[in-house]
């Protein structure tokens, strides 16, 4: 285990939870059956990352603004909470929905992020 | 300062997934380091949200500290999509939809376990 290494993820990490909170403070509306704030940061977070991937950038920066900071911006244990309340509340309409725009967006962001960065 | 104590637990979960991340490090192509805590990170959010922190006389700031920022970062989406993609284009399109099938029922199951854990569950 290299310290500076993991210093690195955990200055990142600092950065991407405050932006996480503040973002999803403001977005996430309870009158919404769609959490707005957490399905914008990962949705944002998954192309960035794509995007870091796909320019190759080298071992540091991926710690510090990848594992770190677009790590922790983006959040899966809050999804998977927010997915279950609305099933357990019989949204299913809204879990459907946000769950596909979760993972079907999420993913072809990425795929678009690797490739616009391959061209950096 | 909210932000502050988000920020400082929020870098604490960051470090302890790459941590995790370098101990269980294999040869496979499988992306089991993101899968394992984000199975835990899916119980642990549900039981703390849910159980321990409806129980237990704590601040709410540290609540939600520990909550939004150390579960809310140990855990991470971004892995999984760029995981998913590199799958999908190194490997197979079985292991890519495998991954995403096993992150997204296995991650809502965690979720349902930390919910029966804690019992009460204020919704229905």
């Amino acid at each position: 285990m290299n310290w500076m290494y993991l210093l690195i993820v955990g200055v990142g990490g600092f950065f991407g939870a405050i932006m996480r909170y503040s973002i999803s403070g403001k977005m996430n509306d309870p009158e919404k059956a769609v959490p707005m704030g957490t399905l914008l940061v990962n949705l944002t977070g998954a192309f960035l990352l794509g995007l870091l991937i796909g320019a190759g950038v080298d071992e540091l920066l991926l710690l510090l603004l990848g594992t770190g900071f677009l790590g922790a911006f983006t959040t899966f244990s809050t999804l998977k909470l927010e997915m279950g309340v609305l099933w357990r509340k019989g949204n299913k309409r809204e879990f459907f929905l946000y769950t596909g725009l979760t993972y079907v967006l999420g993913i072809a962001l990425a795929f678009l992020g690797v490739v616009c960065g391959s061209y950096f | 300062m909210i932000y502050i104590y988000i920020g400082l637990v929020g870098a604490l979960g960051a470090m302890l997934r790459y941590s995790i991340g370098i101990l269980i490090m294999t040869e496979h192509v499988f992306p089991y380091a993101t899968l394992l805590v984000n199975l835990i990170g899916s119980f642990l959010l549900a039981w703390l949200t849910y159980g321990l922190f409806k129980r237990i006389h704590l601040d709410e700031k540290l609540k939600t500290a520990i909550t939004t920022g150390f579960v809310g970062s140990f855990t991470t989406f971004s892995a999984v999509s760029v995981e998913t993609v590199e799958l999908f284009q190194n490997q197979s399109m079985l292991l890519g939809c495998v991954y995403v099938f096993v992150s997204l029922v296995g991650g809502l199951g965690m979720c349902e376990v930390g919910f029966r854990v804690s019992r009460g569950v204020g919704e229905k």
